[in-house]
């Protein structure tokens, strides 16, 4: 039964996330994200970890991913323009090709990833343990990552009052 | 007596359990169109629908013609029409994602009663066991997670109908849906402060939290709709604006939007929206009185075994574990609909926020004032737990 859920789920991912990199409709695209990132969630559920497959499903499924949309349809991309293949694009392109088959040629000559031993956890103490990692060990990137954040959100607050004040030179 | 059930592959007993919820909620859901009718014509000081009737209940000498002025009947005739309509499809709408968006609708909107428990019993030890579908320890964020899913119907019910007003509803609707989120999910955060107390395990989820309103002392039964006013008042507007209910429904407003979203809409595709919309009321009414108004304790400072005590001075059977679960469904449910009546009540009270006030009211008030609640609550437990 598991094994067949993870079947299940992995083709689904990854069917979805081919159909975001092929759809030549923005709107298709966005929405096979959208299934993709839930094809991750019932992954993360299978692995038993609640928290981050409802936080998957939260910030990114319930949130960003609708913000894409929003913006795909209110600019109404259609995908009419292909993108060629040329100069910096083709260069980014490769290289990410190139790491994505370091990665996984890493995990097949390995065999299977090197994983520290499962801690085992009372069935409620999960998310103590991660919220005690967050402010302990993990703090620095806490940290920074909200550092971060801080930075693009003043960004796009500059951005849009500059945006105003030329609209009204205009 | 149920040893049988128990007999049943385990995979086949919550496929049944997840139907036997669902089939109690779909139906509430499809009365609760008919009751906002009916509420609508008793504050108006009108009738309201009382015609519809079935020929021989209409014989019964006073039920019938009381059921009939109660207007029990137009559900079906309701449901019926629904049923039966043309189902028409419009040539300009972009068919896949037509048919998909009622769809998805309804998916999330019934999924969220998965964490969500309604009801409690006690075993043979006297340890309270919550009733649910999924006992989860994060029931707070597997509600808010999946229930964000659902602004994906009114987008892609507004773009799929490739028409001026549908669109602007969704680009409303994504707006406005997201803008709420935040204020209704820092206005929680206080409650799951108190309730992870020091020494304890950390949960999210919602059985720890009426665990914890049903406590002896003047503290401890006191509710957390009292205990924290202003979390509850903002989780309460945060749960209008994300319901799209009156004042809030700026995404449906048929004034200016002639009902925006399901505008391209008919027969049974136009009921599956407002079905999900009552299951998210039902949903959220629900949240909302196990965080903030007892859960299943019947009485603020009397909790369920205070209550299963004293009916037990004269109830012979008021321990049984079965009496039990179903007093304290019955408790929680009642209170469900009667927030389900304060939501009808506010829709015919109040006005329709302008969108542009809907969009300041969130981000400018409710916002900051979560913010600051939760930083008073965050150093006032820390105080008073330390």
């Amino acid at each position: 039964m598991a094994q067949f859920l993870f079947l299940l789920f992995a083709i689904f991912t990854v069917l979805c996330a081919v159909g975001v990199v092929v759809n030549k409709n923005a709107v298709n695209a966005s929405i096979c994200l959208i299934l993709c990132l839930v094809g991750v969630a019932g992954l993360f559920v299978q692995l038993d970890a609640y928290l981050l497959a409802f936080v998957l499903l939260l910030v990114y499924a319930g949130a960003v991913a609708a913000l894409f949309l929003f913006i795909v349809m209110l600019l109404d991309v259609q995908g009419k323009e292909t993108f060629g293949l040329r100069g910096f694009r083709t260069i980014a392109g490769f290289v990410a090709f190139a790491l994505l088959l370091a990665g996984i040629g890493s995990v097949a000559l390995k065999g299977q990833i090197v994983s520290s031993p499962p801690v085992s956890v009372a069935a409620g103490a999960q998310l103590k343990l991660y919220a005690y990692q967050l402010f302990t060990t993990y703090l620095l990137p806490v940290q920074i990552i909200g550092f971060l954040l801080l930075i693009s959100m003043l960004g796009v607050i500059v951005l849009s009052k500059k945006h105003e004040i030329a609209e009204d030179a205009k | 007596m149920f040893d049988f059930y128990f007999e049943i592959p385990l995979v086949i007993r919550l496929i049944l359990q997840g139907l036997a919820v669902i089939m109690v909620i779909f139906p509430i859901a499809g009365a609760c169109s008919m009751a906002e009718r009916k509420v609508a014509a008793w504050i108006q000081d009108r009738p309201g629908p009382n015609r519809a009737t079935v020929p021989w209940v209409a014989w019964i000498p006073f039920l019938g013609k009381f059921l009939q002025r109660l207007g029990v009947f137009h559900v079906m005739a309701d449901g019926g029409k629904m049923m039966f309509k043309e189902d028409s499809l419009p040539g300009h709408v972009n068919k896949f994602y037509f048919v998909l968006a009622p769809i998805v609708a309804m998916v999330p909107a019934l999924t969220t009663v998965v964490a969500v428990p309604f009801g409690a019993y006690f075993d043979a030890a006297g340890k309270l066991i919550p009733l649910g579908l999924a006992p989860l320890d994060i029931g707070m964020l597997a509600v808010f997670a999946v229930s964000s899913l659902g602004v994906y119907s009114a987008i892609l019910a507004g773009w799929a109908s490739n028409s001026k007003y549908p669109f602007l509803g969704s680009v409303r609707a994504s707006a406005q849906l997201i803008s709420y989120e935040l204020s209704m999910t820092l206005a929680v955060l206080p409650v799951f402060l108190w309730v992870n107390a020091p020494g304890t395990e950390g949960t999210m989820g919602f059985a720890r939290v009426v665990e914890f309103q049903s406590q002896p002392g003047f503290l401890g039964g006191m509710w957390f709709g009292f205990l924290m006013p202003i979390s509850a008042f903002i989780f309460l507007v945060a749960l209008f604006a994300e319901t799209n209910r009156q004042p809030f429904d700026t995404v449906e407003s048929e004034s200016d939007l002639v009902g925006s979203f399901h505008t391209e809409y008919g027969a049974f595709k136009w009921g599956l929206f407002f079905v999900a919309e009552y299951s998210h009321m039902i949903v959220g009414s629900g949240v909302f009185m196990l965080l903030f108004g007892g859960g299943w304790n019947p009485l603020p400072w009397v909790s369920l075994a205070t209550a299963v005590d004293f009916l037990g001075t004269f109830l012979p059977f008021a321990h049984a574990p079965l009496f039990v679960g179903i007093l304290s469904i019955a408790i929680f449910m009642g209170k469900v609909l009667a927030m389900i009546f304060f939501f009808m009540w506010v829709r015919w009270t109040l006005p329709r926020f302008r969108y542009d006030q809907v969009m300041k009211i969130g981000w400018q008030k409710l916002l900051p004032l979560s913010i600051a609640n939760l930083l008073f609550y965050a150093i006032a437990i820390a105080l008073i737990q330390k």
